[in-house]
């Protein structure tokens, strides 16, 4: 399918279409910050923004979920049964996802989509997703997507790629799905071969802008133990508060807890985020806990995700330059600064 | 693909209080629905997410083996929040069960060897499974010599104790029970693990030595088994790690690249050998 163009002023009639159909999320401007939420007036749709505070992974993976309830009353025929509370899969779409979030919904799939177990929370969600992404044209001064095999326009995990040309938006249908969503809502103009070149330049400028890169060419060979016994830990975990933060904000976080709730005689299984910054996240029931230090920590967080992820999965580091945790880490600790002591060190 | 966090109901049967101080018991479970045990086919070594409906899971090796059919077995040491509750149940209530998890022992690969099995304290209940299994009647022949060297603090704290008393009379297991001190009955080996291990010798011919304890007991036992000739691919440990999920998704009991619930729990030494350990 060839490209397409959608108007700026024509792209409230075509969310409109959509709404229709299919949930539509976008993003929205909360108390000084962007977050996806659910689409209410198309006419006030605002795509000016660099990017989310939080990844949008929470719209697969909630902060919190309640996973099962049952109910602990005797006298109930299916007491400690436990049951699925209905669920929403209702078909929905993202729109102005940027590339680097959606790559990274590719690299955590591997985690919750194993090859003995399937999340199937997880996996439900992520078939009932179009994602409409929105490439960056002005990237960030801590963006690094262009060396952890994403950019600015990186296709990967999009079902349509959005250019903003100005007056007009270019669309890229990637997948069957997103070809198939472009012609339901009635996006069928082709993109001039002029529009075609704007786009390509758009991007070429885009990527020419990005001005932090980080070495990752040695991050394979190196062996883990050697990582692992480096000398650099702590001096990067000296300013560390655990806060947790950038596991939060990382859209390739996804470590969980599970608790149960239990409120009289109703009981709820609850899936909430945990980090590996917190150390009640390893400790065990006798007392003994593995990484009880700090220092053990903020290692744990970066050799998973620029060492143990590569080596188990073949699939890149688990990053995909997006900055977050380098623009909201309240004592500075940058990534970027980690990839360079582990890949040269 | 079904569900992996949904558990199977079961009913607790029966309980044995393992220890003197009354801090481990077994409980014996019996599947509610019928057809939920034939999807729950183990071996020795794997392990199973137990739910206290109230106050949630955690996860703990099957003390029973598979020859025993009908019910499974758990052996829980009180010591936080799911443990105790666990421990406050009785018999006739329920409790939720989701498994098995894990790889458990390479029980195919062990037939036709020699077997020797070194159980420190609580960390026995999964070696105890194993030893069942071997001395199951269609099972024995299959396995050479089977020797058990078993430690507990004192004699109040060895667990299994009429299995113990069962197994001391057989002529096809070589079973010795040490304790690291004494009390006025008790008229057996006095020592430390790794010492026992180290006196007892079992020959490492065509066998493997399955090591199963506190760390402290694995840390100076290692030398030992590997002095007497143990080869690390020849030397089998079962880690423990603290698990929410127990199928490889919620991110914390990874050792290096591999995740203890689904790459583990069963690991030679050969295999840890090149992976990190985060000893504080």
């Amino acid at each position: 399918m060839s490209d397409k163009v959608i108007k700026k002023e024509e792209l409230p009639n075509v969310l409109k279409i959509l709404k229709e159909t299919y949930e539509v999320f976008v993003p929205v401007k909360e108390k000084g910050f962007y977050r996806f939420k659910v689409l209410e007036d198309e006419n006030k749709v605002d795509l000016n923004f660099t990017n989310t505070r939080l990844s949008p992974k929470s719209l697969l993976f909630p902060q919190s979920e309640r996973m099962f309830e049952y109910s602990l009353d005797e006298a109930d025929e299916d007491a400690y049964v436990i049951k699925e509370p209905p669920k929403d899969y209702a078909p929905t779409v993202v729109v102005g996802m940027r590339p680097c979030d959606a790559k990274a919904l590719r690299l955590v799939d591997v985690n919750f989509v194993n090859p003995e177990f399937k999340d199937p929370w997880w996996a439900r969600r992520l078939e009932s997703l179009t994602l409409i992404g929105l490439g960056c044209k002005e990237p960030c001064s801590t963006c690094f997507c262009t060396s952890v095999n994403c950019g600015p326009f990186n296709e990967e995990g999009l079902d349509v790629l959005l250019f903003d040309l100005g007056k007009n938006y270019m669309a890229r249908a990637i997948t069957e799905k997103g070809a198939q969503l472009l012609k339901l809502a009635g996006v069928s103009e082709d993109a001039t071969s002029d529009l075609n070149k704007q786009a390509e330049e758009s991007k070429a400028k885009a990527e020419k802008q990005i001005i932090s890169h980080v070495p990752t060419d040695k991050l394979k060979e190196k062996k883990a133990i050697d990582l692992f016994d480096a000398s650099f830990w702590d001096e990067v975990a000296f300013a560390c508060l655990n806060c947790g933060t950038c596991t939060f904000l990382c859209p390739t976080c996804w470590c969980f807890d599970i608790q149960d709730e239990v409120n009289k005689k109703k009981g709820d299984r609850i899936r909430n985020w945990d980090s590996c910054m917190f150390p009640l996240f390893t400790l065990h029931a006798s007392g003994h806990n593995p990484r009880s230090e700090k220092v053990q920590r903020v290692r744990q967080r970066f050799m998973h995700k620029l060492k143990y992820y590569l080596d188990k999965y073949d699939n890149g580091v688990a990053c995909v330059g997006c900055g977050r945790c380098v623009n909201y880490c309240p004592v500075n600790i940058d990534i970027r600064e980690v990839f360079k002591l582990m890949n040269e060190t | 693909m079904k569900n992996p966090y949904i558990p199977f109901p079961m009913r607790i049967d029966n309980v044995v209080i393992e220890t003197d101080d009354r801090d481990i018991k077994t409980f014996s479970l019996s599947f509610i629905h019928k057809e939920d045990e034939a999807s729950f086919a183990y071996i020795p070594g794997q392990f199973a997410e137990l739910s206290d409906f109230n106050k949630g899971e955690a996860p703990f090796g099957m003390a029973s083996s598979p020859t025993q059919k009908g019910s499974l077995e758990f052996t829980i040491a009180k010591a936080g929040v799911v443990t105790t509750a666990l421990h406050n149940r009785e018999v006739g209530e329920i409790v939720g069960v989701r498994g098995p998890l894990g790889n458990g022992f390479p029980v195919d690969t062990l037939r036709g060897k020699n077997i020797v099995m070194i159980g420190g304290g609580f960390g026995f209940s999964t070696l105890r499974a194993l030893t069942t299994f071997v001395l199951d009647e269609a099972n024995r022949p299959t396995f050479g010599d089977i020797t058990v060297i078993y430690g507990a603090r004192n004699p109040g704290q060895l667990l299994y104790k009429d299995d113990l008393e069962q197994w001391g009379k057989r002529h096809d297991l070589n079973l010795y029970l040490t304790v690291d001190s004494r009390d006025d009955e008790w008229s057996g080996r006095v020592g430390l693990i790794p010492q026992i291990t180290k006196e007892i010798a079992p020959s490492a011919e065509n066998a493997y030595i399955l090591v199963c304890g506190p760390p402290v007991m694995i840390k100076f036992t290692l030398p030992v088994t590997r002095e007497i000739g143990f080869l690390p691919e020849r030397t089998l440990l079962s880690l423990e790690m603290r698990m929410k999920c127990g199928v490889g998704m919620c991110g914390r009991c990874n050792i290096g690249s591999k995740y203890v619930c689904t790459d583990g729990p069963v690991f030679s030494c050969a295999q840890l050998s090149g992976l990190l350990f985060d000893e504080s």
